[in-house]
């Protein structure tokens, strides 16, 4: 497998003095799923906003061994633009990069169909439920179809019910269209469940604590959450996690 | 309660008001220069009729010319503060001061400057610069205060300045923009008779100066006719910006959701 993106000694601190990040080195290799665990504020968001090329690191780059994908970001709230209907916030990367209208609008409307929201392309967003608000967003980021998918918490603000039937369509997604996921979250099983890899992070300033493979996708199947194999990784994880906090 | 009753209540009430105030101002004998009955003020309205209409409409005019050009300059000037954080700085205090100086003060000034031959320049002026600020300050919030992330989404798929302007900023702003015309409507009707009024000259006929004339020779029936066609157009400034902002926000926005239900 060969690495889409490689993290070297990549550090961040703010105006403000705060040392929110690294340095860190991260290789992530081309159609993985992985998963960014760590404490509140040792920043993760601050790595995703770095790889995806919207806050200039203070040391250390950004490598892409191939060419720099087409990159979907996804954050914790929705994003939508309240002032447009559904199908035009997921054209917006298409309108942005100037797809023709038509065929924007057909890829605009396949990716909804893709997340279930098929004949909501007449709604605006308040009309929208919080679940279905976040499946117009994944919508949006796939629409360009992505080569790299980067999110970053978000399901944190959903009920645990969505938030499941959510895990799994973003699964099928992702097996779909064979794109690279990198997945910040706070939950431990969220990151069990979806990823072949967790990388889990240490308090600010935020380093790689510890990098643990999971048992690969291919082994799972929809029990996959009540199997003792899924307990035990998601063991493994918490207590990397609690050693990181520790340390 | 339903449309008509809401309506037909406050309707019924200014009806009975205004038949106590016939009633007692009889029953009393207050002196007509006091406080004239509607009767009075009825028969004024018929008789000035003419007189009324045109000052009116004089008064419409410099109100509506002096908004739609406080709009168009408040706009432009937001949208040049959001782009030049330089800019901003250099300006903002200026217009502030612009604000903050009472009308009635700088009226004086602007009339020798511009012209006594000239009224309705000062009083358009006037009109204007009371107007002017509420759209700059509502709009340059609604530019700057765009969810950050939608900002970074844009820049993702490499939008321009131009693309963040049209496709974000200015969508975002135009609740806070209609907010701000619904204060400078009314603010440039009063702008434009605290000019009249303090300008005082004949050359500007608007209601401001058929008050103060009618006023002067104790016609207060045309007086208080005068009054009652300023608080209608205030009215009609008032209900057209809450139409417009309806039609415009109805759709998408949570303002008009809370109408709704
Ligand atoms: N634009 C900014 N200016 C100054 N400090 C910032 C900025 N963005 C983030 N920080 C700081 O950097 C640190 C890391 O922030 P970041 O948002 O990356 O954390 P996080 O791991 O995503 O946290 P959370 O899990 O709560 O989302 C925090 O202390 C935060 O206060
Ligand atoms: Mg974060």
């Amino acid at each position: 497998m060969t690495a889409l993106l490689s993290l070297r000694a990549i550090a961040k601190t703010f105006d403000t003095g705060t040392h929110a990040l690294g340095p860190i080195d991260l290789d992530v290799e081309e159609g993985a799923f992985v998963s960014i665990v760590g404490p509140s504020g040792c920043g993760k968001s601050t790595a995703l906003r770095v790889i995806a090329g919207l806050l200039k690191p203070d040391s250390g780059a950004v490598a892409w061994p191939g060419s720099k994908p087409e990159i979907g970001f996804v954050f914790q709230e929705p994003t939508l633009m309240p002032w447009v209907k559904t199908l035009a916030n997921v054209r917006l990367p298409l309108d942005l990069e100037g797809t023709p209208r038509a065929e924007a609008d057909a890829r605009a409307k396949t990716a909804l169909a893709r997340v279930g929201l098929a004949g909501f392309e007449n709604a605006y967003p308040r009309e929208l439920s919080g679940g279905m608000k976040m499946r117009v967003s994944i919508a949006r980021a796939i629409a360009a179809a992505p080569k790299l998918l980067l999110m970053d918490e978000p399901f944190a603000a959903l009920d645990e019910l969505t938030r499941q039937a959510l895990n799994d369509d973003l699964l099928t997604l992702w097996r779909e269209d064979g794109m690279t996921v990198l997945f910040v979250t706070h939950s431990v099983y969220e990151s069990t469940y979806l990823s072949e890899r967790v990388v889990v992070m240490s308090p600010r300033p935020g380093r790689i604590a510890a990098d643990i493979p999971l048992a690969p996708p291919q082994a799972r199947d929809a029990g996959w959450r009540l199997t003792p194999q899924f307990a035990s990784e998601a063991a493994k994880v918490s207590q990397a996690l609690k050693e990181a906090m520790a340390a | 309660m339903n449309r008509t009753l809401r309506i037909a209540i406050p309707v019924a009430l200014g009806i009975a008001v205004l038949l106590m105030w016939e009633a007692l101002v009889a029953a009393f004998a207050v002196p007509r220069i006091v406080l004239p009955a509607p009767s009075d003020i009825g028969e004024a309205f018929v008789s000035d009729f003419g007189t009324l209409m045109a000052a009116t409409f004089v008064t419409l005019r410099i109100t509506l010319i002096a908004f739609v050009l406080a709009v168009l300059g408040g706009v432009a000037l937001a949208i040049l503060f959001a782009q030049s954080r330089l800019i901003e700085t250099a300006l903002y205090p200026y217009a502030v001061v612009l604000q903050v100086t009472p009308v009635v003060a700088i009226a004086p000034l602007l009339t020798i400057w511009i012209g006594y031959d000239n009224i309705e320049a000062v009083t358009l002026t006037l009109a204007w610069i009371v107007a002017f600020f509420p759209v700059l300050a509502n709009t340059t919030l609604g530019l700057k205060s765009v969810d950050r992330n939608l900002i970074d989404l844009f820049r993702l798929y490499g939008a321009s300045r131009w693309q963040i302007l049209t496709r974000l900023q200015l969508p975002n702003a135009l609740p806070f923009l209609l907010g701000g015309m619904k204060v400078s409507g009314g603010l440039a009707l009063i702008g434009a008779v605290v000019a009249e009024l303090a300008a005082g000259s004949g050359t500007s006929t608007g209601l401001a100066w058929i008050l103060t004339l009618a006023t002067r020779n104790l016609h207060m029936g045309t007086a208080f006719a005068a009054l009652a066609l300023l608080s209608a157009l205030g009215i009609a400034i008032f209900f057209a910006l809450s139409a417009l902002e309806y039609w415009l926000l109805h759709r998408w926005h949570e303002s008009a959701l809370k109408v709704q239900t």
